[in-house]
């Protein structure tokens, strides 16, 4: 090529690349934020129901709001939600509120969240002090909430009776021990075939849901101020010996590579929020109780999503204040027929049970109600993605019939620790 | 104006018969310069300026750190077993895909009943979308699936495919070569339909054997297409994504965390965009190198090739 044409070349190159960028950057220079507000918030949900009780609540907010033309709910699917919002944030195009779940210690962290507690508490009847303390300190930074946690849910022990019958056997569910439902679950495997006890979602990947079992040993992930790893703990040894024997030696829980799913009616336990109810098809008899006791006695878990404003927002004024509408605790009370509350005056078995069509009253206090109050949630910690990798490819090699276990969690403690101290 | 014109002196025409050639030539390459432009090289700028800089992804904020990004490859303790990773799928899977290919290719080159539908059951795959296919084969290669179902019906006790490192490293290729060994057995067979009749004919006067034939004449004549598979394979092989996230999310361990997918994870779950670009623009070097080497290699090896 010549070297006018080379230079042709280059020029053309760099046109084109100039219009490019000029056509993708040209699109949202127009907005303002004197015209009314259209708002977007990102959910996981693509539920029909609970997408038409949100817009419903969002009509009713705009007939008196002439400052919002548009609420959209944008319906994220689950398993990429994280990255898709953080694409959606790091390409400048937030919505301008958002679900989260284990992202929210990093979008508060980064300050990508707007404060909320005094925009609750100066809006007339919110009644701030309803909120329970337990489900608002994991959205919340030196006393300030950056989320409303809109949704509680237990993890609970769900008994598949049928299959227990089946195989015999008998369990007392108000002095319930993991050792017997260990016992029970591994009968019902040389008995039946099915599997004994799931922890759902688990599927020896998602290490952070068996913390529905360790915190029965009194393990925990990482020291309470998140600053040092503790997978290393006698405490956390013992717990995975436990998972470890049901797993190879036993049998009472299916080994890895094998999947059964307890509403399909493939297991007689499993560990599963209370959320999950709703995927009973009544085709076995069921129940449905508090998680067993394990060596340190009873303990609860907790999984728990939030809705927060992110602060990138362009209406953050306008989101900030449908979110308190949204919030306040006539929608909270509708809303709380799909999602357990955090509000006090919500949280009775007999009003879950009003709304709810699979659960009665008494299951929703004993699951719910009376574990709210001391649950622990799920191991969370700012880089969540990374923390949940690094021990996910160490812990791969527990899961081996001739595995050394406290040098697989120390092993799991090397990994993390380094994100842990960032 | 046409006196001024008229009048004026006679300048050299600036629309000279060639500047007009060459403008139309721009023109009709235009499009494709322009996919080329948004696509290819404005990324790929955006890659190397994202790997000298930390931007967190929350706040937009971008600082700029130089070569921390690429000294970070030296300390990263992952990456030699991701490289590791990268080297033994991508060899397993150009090594396997193209001598099954042209081994289906050779015995399908005949003239036998039902040739076409053998033909097509070996090409269907390439159709199918990757995620479906290898969800399929998720299903299958489980403990309790499909395929240690039939290995059981002959007695055979099967391994845990997913959940061992080398017998994941072997589903992984096994996947992609069964779902894409069709599109090379297809460019195997129009080569070996191209090669002259009348050679193989002199080669059975002249007494020689099958293998002598197939090394001596078939190989040679039908090498053009062998380094187009090759170079193809290869690029393929450096960007599959998709089996690697479906099948084992780059485990156990990282036994099967290949390279773009550790650059996914970087970016795009772990938000380290730098360091992530950074992986990128290693395997673009990469894929870059090993083609410039093929390319090279080709005068020694592929046949009439100037």
């Amino acid at each position: 090529m010549t070297r006018t044409g080379s230079r042709k070349v280059l020029s053309a190159v760099a046109l084109t690349t100039v219009l490019a960028l000029s056509a993708a950057c040209g699109g949202s220079a127009a907005e303002t934020s004197d015209k009314p507000a259209a708002l977007r918030m990102t959910v996981w949900t693509s539920d029909k129901d609970q997408l038409k009780l949100f817009d419903s609540i969002a009509a009713a907010y705009r007939a008196d709001h002439p400052d919002v033309s548009k609420i959209t709910f944008e319906s994220l699917p689950f398993a990429d939600y994280n990255t898709t919002l953080t694409t959606q944030i790091a390409g400048g195009n937030a919505p301008d509120l958002a679900w989260m779940g284990d992202l929210s210690r990093d979008l508060i962290a980064s300050d990508a969240l707007l404060g909320l507690t005094d925009r609750f508490k100066a809006t007339p009847g919110w009644k701030y002090d309803d909120l329970l303390g337990s489900v608002t300190s994991e959205f919340s930074h030196d006393g300030t909430l950056y989320a409303y946690p809109f949704s509680n849910s237990p993890f609970a022990l769900y008994v598949n009776t049928d299959l227990l019958a089946k195989a015999g056997q008998k369990i007392d569910p108000a002095n319930l021990t993991w050792d017997q439902v260990a016992a029970a679950g591994a009968a019902v495997h040389a008995k039946t075939g099915k599997a004994g006890f799931v922890v759902r979602d688990f599927d020896y990947k998602a290490w952070n849901t068996l913390a529905t079992v360790w915190t029965g040993w009194g393990a925990s992930a990482w020291s309470a101020d998140g600053k040092t790893c503790t997978f290393d703990s006698p405490e956390m040894q013992q717990a995975f010996t436990f998972l470890h024997d049901a797993a190879f030696k036993t049998q009472a829980m299916p080994g890895p590579g094998t999947t059964a799913d307890f509403f399909a009616g493939d297991a007689a336990f499993t560990v599963a929020q209370v959320s999950r109810a709703s995927l009973l098809t009544g085709s076995f008899k069921f129940g449905l109780y508090p998680l067993p006791s394990g060596p340190k006695g009873k303990y609860s878990v907790l999984g728990q999503a939030g809705m927060g404003v992110l602060a990138s927002s362009k209406h953050p004024k306008q989101a900030a204040d449908f979110l308190a509408y949204l919030t306040n605790p006539e929608n909270a009370a509708k809303l709380a027929q799909y999602f357990p509350p955090p509000r006090k005056s919500l949280l009775t078995g007999d009003k879950l049970a009003a709304n709810n069509k699979v659960l009665n009253a008494e299951q929703l206090q004993d699951a719910v109600v009376d574990q709210l109050p001391d649950a622990v949630t799920l191991p969370n910690h700012t880089s969540p993605a990374e923390i949940a990798q690094k021990g996910k490819t160490a812990l791969d090699a527990m899961w081996r019939a001739d595995a050394d276990i406290p040098a697989v969690l120390r092993s799991v403690c090397a990994a993390i620790d380094p994100i842990l101290a960032k | 104006m046409t006196r001024t014109r008229a009048a004026g002196p006679a300048g050299p025409v600036f629309w000279t018969s060639r500047r007009r050639d060459v403008l139309t030539g721009y023109l009709f390459i235009l499009p494709q310069l322009v996919g080329v432009a948004v696509f290819v090289l404005l990324p790929v700028g955006m890659a190397i300026w994202y790997s000298v800089n930390d931007w967190n992804v929350f706040t937009g904020k971008q600082t700029f750190v130089g070569g921390e990004h690429y000294a970070a490859l030296a300390d990263d303790p992952q990456l030699p077993k991701v490289l590791l990773a990268t080297l033994l799928f991508s060899g397993g899977v150009v090594i396997v895909n193209i001598s099954l290919g042209l081994l289906i290719a050779v015995l399908l080159n005949r003239r036998f009943r039902g040739v076409t539908v053998f033909r097509t059951l070996f090409f269907s795959p390439v159709v199918v979308s990757v995620v479906a296919w290898t969800l399929v084969w998720g299903f299958l290669l489980q403990d309790n699936g499909g395929i240690n179902g039939l290995l059981g019906t002959i007695g055979i006790d099967g391994p845990n495919w997913l959940q061992k490192g080398d017998t994941a490293m072997v589903s992984v290729i096994l996947t992609q070569v069964v779902r894409s060994v069709g599109i090379n057995m297809v460019l195997f067979l129009a080569a070996l339909q191209g090669v002259p009749r009348e050679l193989y004919e002199a080669a059975r006067i002249d007494g020689a054997n099958s293998r002598t034939v197939f090394t001596r004449i078939t190989l040679p004549m039908i090498s053009p297409t062998v380094l187009l598979t090759a170079i193809v394979t290869v690029a393929g092989a450096l960007q599959s994504f998709a089996q690697i996230a479906v099948l084992t999310g780059g485990g156990p361990g990282l036994s099967t965390t290949v390279l773009v997918y550790y650059v996914f994870q970087q970016a795009f779950e772990f938000n380290d965009i730098g360091y992530g670009s950074t992986l990128a623009l290693m395997l673009l070097s990469f894929v870059m190198l090993l083609t410039l080497l093929q390319w090279q290699l080709r005068r020694k090896w592929v046949f009439y090739e100037d």
